[in-house]
């Protein structure tokens, strides 16, 4: 249970990372929290001749808003934003979901773009970026660029970002006046990854209808995924109205899960339909409170 | 492979080395350090045993790598006790309701508990379950532990 030797290299800058990553390809790793990666090293499911750790670039670490998003360094811890004010009053939804992440020891090293350029599938923060249409910014060598998050994850633990980029902010869209919005999942103990998960969120019009509906599933699918018929069909609706059971049988329409030892497919389907309920109703009463 | 030098204040002593950038900081404990309080028992960050303070955060040391220590602050089971031997409140609280059988996750889960209770220091049950739920013990059940937290607590 030791990790294969690796060359280290602590850069003090994103420059000097990206260098670093444009330098050694392929035998480069990027080490963020290291709660994911260091077991797979332990455990030898992954190997690599250098690793190049993020811990010592400062200007990874911060939370602030910026115009009308809040942007957090892909190093700031997920701990630190559990505990943050800014981020409790501007993107309510991210300090909900972090609060499910792991244990409390695992928050205090995991960071926020290591989770989220990790990309689990099973895992919350993939799946809130894109309910709330996040945007990464990546580095590389040819200079930074940005990618939605419904353009980022790709498969199981792929993202749209090239070998040689590096995860370095994230920005999330302040929520807005009347909105709402909720995460529920359901893992067999606390901390573990979910067997299945769901994420809304909700806008009302100033009349009090739909003015817009995000729903975003977590361990259902190779990605985070989008469940936009469900999300069309509560677009115009009247909050009172609408059948939130029906409206949870067609988002989980939407989704692939998958089979294995801890879930059926189905199971999971059946498990996500009550969760996307419950999120939709949750969302709904925090909207209507303003 | 070659080694770097690291400088790491552990319980309050400044302990150097030449590392390779493989070891962890929980081996470079128990066999640089010669602090064999951790516990590694799965070593890929699910037991908790091996939990430490990395400048005053609970954190499990066989996710980290020695070098990126460097410079840093860490506190070990050991630095937790008083210095003529007697037991911290946390440890005796633990003694006083059976919160240790084997005694192998202990370490782990006083460590987490000091962390818990400076944070916390009136956790609600439901608050104490959640704090413990990063340790695993195979021996008690937990019911003793979360009496003693409780107790280390003055509830």
């Amino acid at each position: 249970m030791k990790a294969a030797a690796f060359t280290y290299h602590a850069p003090s800058s994103i420059a000097e990372a990206v260098a670093l990553i444009a330098t050694h390809g392929e035998e480069a790793k990027v080490l963020a929290g290291g709660q994911s990666l260091v077991p797979m090293l332990a455990l030898r499911l992954a190997r690599f001749d250098h690793l190049v750790d993020l811990n010592r670039i400062d200007e990874l670490n911060t939370i602030e808003v910026i115009g009308d998003a809040l942007v957090i360094g892909a190093m700031t811890r997920q701990s630190q934003v559990e505990k943050s004010d800014l981020v409790a009053t501007s993107v309510p939804l991210l300090a909900q979901a972090v609060q499910k992440i792991g244990h409390f020891q695992i928050r205090n090293r995991g960071t926020i773009g290591g989770s989220i350029a990790h990309a689990d599938p099973a895992s919350e923060l993939p799946a809130v970026a894109l309910c709330l249409n996040a945007t990464m910014e990546l580095a590389g060598p040819q200079g930074s660029r940005e990618v939605p998050a419904g353009d980022f994850f790709v498969s199981v633990w792929q993202t749209a970002a090239a070998t040689d980029e590096i995860l370095t902010r994230v920005r999330f869209p302040l929520a807005p006046p009347r909105s709402g919005a909720a995460i529920e999942e359901f893992a067999l103990r606390t901390g573990d990854f979910a067997i299945a998960g769901a994420v809304s969120s909700i806008t009302l019009t100033t009349d009090g209808l739909i003015a817009d509906a995000a729903i975003a599933f977590m361990g259902m699918g190779a990605t985070p995924l989008r469940a936009s018929s469900a999300e069309r069909a509560l677009v115009g609706a009247t909050p009172d109205e609408v059948d939130l059971t029906a409206i949870a049988r067609i988002a989980v329409e939407d989704t692939e899960p998958s089979e294995d030892i801890h879930a059926s497919a189905d199971y999971r389907r059946k498990i996500a339909t009550g969760l996307v309920e419950r999120t939709l109703v949750q969302a709904l009463k925090e909207a209507s409170r303003g | 492979m070659d080694e770097i030098a690291v400088a790491i204040e552990v319980n309050g002593s400044s302990r150097r080395a030449h590392v390779e950038s493989r070891l962890t900081l929980a081996d470079f404990l128990r066999e640089e350090c010669g602090l064999t309080g951790t516990h590694l028992a799965c070593e890929h960050g699910v037991c908790g045993a091996c939990t430490v303070l990395l400048d005053g955060q609970a954190v499990r040391s066989c996710l980290i790598f020695a070098v990126q220590a460097d410079g840093r602050q860490v506190t070990s089971v050991e630095g937790l006790t008083p210095e003529d031997g007697s037991l911290s409140p946390i440890q005796q609280a633990f003694w006083n309701n059976h919160g240790l059988q084997c005694g192998f996750c202990t370490p782990g889960f006083i460590v987490s508990v000091e962390a818990l209770l400076r944070d916390n220091p009136n956790p609600t049950d439901d608050e104490i379950r959640e704090g413990l739920s990063g340790n695993l013990c195979r021996c008690t059940g937990y019911q003793g532990i979360i009496k003693a937290v409780r107790e280390a607590a003055g509830n």
